[in-house]
């Protein structure tokens, strides 16, 4: 890897950060000629921290991850425009021409290509309820999507959220930030109940009416009610109670966006079908992060998985497929990351809603604090299988070295100082968790490591 | 985005409410009638005035501090930061850096116009006296405007202090350095030098360390030193030990910020009046490479100057070839001493963020900054792939380092300006970033923090 190719021209669709990292990882190893295209804004921009520029803690162009010169300094061309049509044959894009969206990139009528990289992203995934359509009823993906809010949401007296994902619980803290009264609908018994263990998703949910959120939890939308200028009014539950509210935010999931690639000829299931290198049905024509969907997905992983961290892995894994070889795509051991309110989230391989009978779990709750942890491991041989921590950070590279070396629970709960991520100073949790641990297990256990770099750089060395 | 509206006070204040506008009020009268004690008047005479201003100041913030977060969860503490006007540049945040701005230049230029020995037999009027009767009772002498400004200075690193304690109750960390940074001002910066003078001592902050304190070795500094006995003596060898022994050793294993977030002064003000502005500095490339020359070059002017001082000092002899020590002594403490540290430093909080003077011009930053980048174990590293280039760890950089360009490439922040407040650690929403005193800088096993990719070897 690193020989400089000589220049194909490849061009993205999509400005996320599948997209963007495929550009740059391309533009390390090779000359090729390469073009972003995005209907979205001018330049990329972190779409997780929309929430944060909604709640005042940053503007716009705070959350650009890099500097507007980056692009040309690094001869990636960006075009912004809507791609009216695909044609695949002639290896063209073409634009609408009436896009009107002031611009300084703005896009040529079409565009020829040698290679194209799909990585269109996703939209708000939405069940057909009555009245969906009406103002003041919208998701949160895009930045058109914040406009939208930041619109719909002055001078509101109540705004309604339904779905209790990661990007429910953060449009609630958003309107929370600005005053305005939510109530949040959510399906399952606990906020978040369908990814996590109960003890977790109650603490978290507690911690969500702790800030002052109109949890309802086992609750379901039936439909939208719209006032006589088709604004949105009140929500409907299948319980048949009236919510009175001026905005209501849809977040049920999300779905690939690719409305506009379907009777183009690509393979199409609910998001572009790709093979394990990420190729899609046409030759020259891949498709990379939501909205992409894995023919054969890794052992354990979804056929779509919409997060940062796969969109990210996938795009380096296409610019590599694509400079140096076919790669395979090879995500690694899952993790993800959230923070609910207060509560920040890391997780490290799996740890499943509902421990399955072939596994067992320890779990730690500090007795004041929002803050747990879990870990998961085979009964038996004790191996360790995914570990999360609520309100409690942990290395990365510790904590999949772990899970890769197969290390039993002991060894990872004495080791947990190499593990722990938390800033100078702050209690020492792990002396609490091991202690917790000593007693539901019956052992007696003793922490083998200091916290800090030197403790984690000597595990992942070998030198300990 | 939205419009946003032409008055110059935001008619929706969400993120105020009504007694938070009553503390803010209250401030404002107090600047109101300092300006008034300014104008060389004092409508209730010196000591009345002295607890009118104390407590309105205490009562004010305390009120703010506790309507502010007592009806919060413990955790950041940044909505609206961009929405207001006193944070975000608005029309309050530029009076505010008019009024400090203003006060600074009359403070260093124009003390007199501060009341400063106006009155008969040059006694002390307006705004200058109302410290006359704390300072006799230190003291036993009147106030100077150093007196009046040191104590303005020592209630506002305590009083935003607590406001700063509060805002960021949830980190152990935070309540540490900020209870330092109180501690090494209120004892340190202010109480023990006016106990000195008391004594007739020379006056001495024995952590005010060369070259920030410039004035260090200038002769009369030293002759004062060493008239003053064994305890001058031992402030003359504190300040060289300080520079060459104990400051390497700390940054050495802390890093700079063991002086710049811990014990400074300038760092004192910054981490605490100056928290609310933190996010205004600059996080350009530019703003980079123009910090890197500035600092520097300030740096060079201080060593020059000293080197300078030294010559005359043992060779007797003012000047050497076209260079008056005299004169270039005065220039620094003109330019540097005054309009930089000071007037720039402080006053243009509100524009441009808490740490100007500290980035572009303090030379002991400079000197801790080379020390971090090249001898030093301190880093923050970034854990593993965890960043989503949010952005909040530069935007809230108040060095104007751009944070998230290392943490989402998973790579250590190994920065001269880097002061250790530890902010960005604080306001990552993922737990990315760690403050570290690790093993020697070369190991940092960046093998190890290649982005999750297996099989692909690609440098992030």
């Amino acid at each position: 890897m690193g020989k400089r190719t000589k220049g194909k021209r490849i061009a993205i669709i999509g400005n996320g950060i599948s997209g963007v990292t495929a550009a740059r990882f391309i533009r390390k190893q090779s000359n090729h000629e390469i073009y972003i295209i995005s209907k979205e804004t001018d330049h990329f921009f972190s779409r997780t921290a929309i929430m944060y520029i909604y709640m005042g803690h940053m503007k716009y162009e705070h959350t650009k991850p890099y500097e507007d010169f980056f692009w040309e300094k690094n001869r990636i061309n960006l075009i912004r425009g809507e791609v009216s049509r695909l044609d695949f044959e002639q290896k063209t894009i073409h634009f609408n021409k009436d896009f009107g969206v002031e611009t300084s990139y703005p896009a040529p009528e079409k565009l020829s290509y040698d290679l194209l990289i799909l990585a269109t992203g996703s939209k708000t995934k939405y069940y057909n309820w009555p009245g969906q359509d009406l103002k003041g009823v919208n998701g949160l993906v895009s930045y058109q999507d914040l406009e939208y809010m930041e619109d719909q949401t002055k001078d509101i007296e109540r705004g309604v959220v339904v779905g209790g994902g990661l990007i429910g619980v953060e449009m609630a803290e958003m309107m929370a930030s600005r005053k305005i009264p939510v109530t949040f609908l959510v399906r399952e018994p606990q906020f978040f109940g369908n990814t996590i263990p109960e003890e977790e998703a109650k603490m978290v949910s507690k911690h969500i009416l702790d800030h002052g959120i109109d949890l309802r939890l086992n609750t379901e939308i039936a439909e939208i009610k719209g006032d006589k200028k088709g604004h949105c009014e009140a929500v409907i539950t299948t319980g048949g109670e009236r919510i009175p509210c001026q905005f209501a935010g849809i977040t049920t999931g999300v779905t690939p966006n690719v409305d506009f690639l379907r009777d183009s000829g690509l393979e199409i299931n609910r998001g572009i079908l790709v093979d394990e290198y990420l190729r899609t049905n046409i030759e020259g024509v891949y498709a990379a992060g939501d909205c992409a969907e894995l023919k054969k997905p890794p052992p354990g992983r979804k056929p779509i998985e919409p997060i940062w961290y796969t969109g990210r892995i996938m795009g380096m894994t296409v610019a590599a497929s694509i400079c140096a070889g076919p790669t395979k795509y090879k995500p690694g051991i899952w993790f993800n990351s959230a923070k609910f309110f207060d509560i920040e989230y890391q997780v490290y391989g799996h740890v499943p809603p509902t421990i399955p009978d072939e596994l067992d779990s320890f779990y730690w709750q500090d007795q004041k604090t929002p803050r747990c942890f879990r870990l998961v491991f085979t009964k038996g041989e004790e191996q360790v299988t995914g570990m999360h921590g609520f309100g409690v950070r942990l290395r990365q590279e510790v904590c999949e070295k772990w899970i890769a070396d197969g290390k039993t629970a002991d060894d990872v709960m004495a080791g947990l100082g190499a593990a722990i991520f938390e800033a100078e100073f702050t209690k020492a949790i792990e002396i609490d968790m091991i202690k917790a641990y000593n007693r539901a297990r019956d052992k007696n256990l003793k922490l083998r490591q200091k916290r800090g770099w030197r403790s984690a750089l000597n595990l992942l060395t070998g030198k300990s | 985005m939205a419009d946003r509206s032409l008055s110059i006070a935001n008619p929706n204040p969400l993120f105020t409410g009504f007694w938070e506008k009553v503390a803010l009020g209250i401030f404002a009268v107090v600047l109101l009638y300092i300006l008034v004690l300014i104008s060389g008047t004092d409508p209730l005479g010196p000591l009345s005035s002295f607890w009118a201003i104390s407590i309105a100041l205490t009562g004010a913030t305390l009120l703010f501090t506790w309507q502010k977060y007592r009806k919060t969860t413990p955790g950041i503490k940044n909505d609206g930061v961009w929405f207001s006007g006193m944070m975000a540049r608005g029309a309050i945040g530029w009076i505010l850096g008019i009024f400090l701005t203003g006060f600074y230049v009359l403070l260093y230029w124009f003390p007199g116009s501060l009341g400063m020995g106006q009155g008969a037999d040059g006694a002390n009027i307006g705004l200058i006296a109302v410290f006359d009767p704390f300072s006799y009772w230190i003291k036993g002498q009147p106030a100077s405007e150093w007196f009046m400004y040191g104590f303005f200075y020592s209630v506002a690193i305590l009083l935003m202090g607590i406001k700063f304690l509060v805002k960021y109750r949830h980190s152990t960390y935070h309540q540490i350095r900020t209870w330092s940074v109180i501690f090494f001002q209120l004892a340190f910066a202010f109480t023990i030098p006016e106990i000195l003078l008391s004594l007739n001592m020379p006056y001495n902050n024995f952590f005010n360390m060369w070259p920030l304190n410039y004035y260090f070795f200038f002769d009369w500094n030293i002759n004062q030193m060493m008239e003053a006995g064994t305890l001058g003596i031992f402030m003359l060898g504190w300040g060289i030990a300080l520079v060459l022994i104990i400051s390497p050793l700390l940054t050495y294993f802390y890093g700079k910020r063991w002086y710049c977030s811990w014990v400074c002064g300038c760092g004192g003000l910054a981490e605490t009046a100056g928290d609310p502005f933190r996010h205004l500095s600059d996080k350009s490339l530019k703003a980079w490479k123009i910090e890197r020359w500035m600092v520097h070059l300030v740096l060079v002017f201080a060593v020059v100057m000293t080197a300078l001082v030294f010559y005359s000092f043992f060779s007797g002899k003012a000047s050497i070839w076209i260079f008056d020590s005299y004169q270039i002594r005065a220039w620094y403490g003109f330019l540097i001493g005054a309009a930089f540290s000071g007037v720039v430093g402080v006053g243009f909080y509100p524009i441009m963020g808490s740490r100007v003077w500290c980035r572009f011009g303090c030379p002991a930053a400079a000197i801790l900054g080379i020390q971090q980048r090249y001898f030093s174990r301190f880093r923050i590293t970034a854990n593993g792939s965890q960043c989503i280039s949010c952005g909040n760890c530069s935007t809230y950089c108040e060095m104007g380092i751009d944070v998230k360009w290392y943490a989402q490439r998973g790579q250590d922040v190994i920065r001269a300006a880097c002061v250790g407040c530890g902010i960005c650690a604080s306001v990552c929403p993922r737990g990315v970033l760690r403050l570290e005193n690790g093993p020697e800088i070369d190991q940092r096993a960046s093998e190890q923090r290649v982005i999750t990719v297996q099989g692909l070897k690609m440098d992030a």
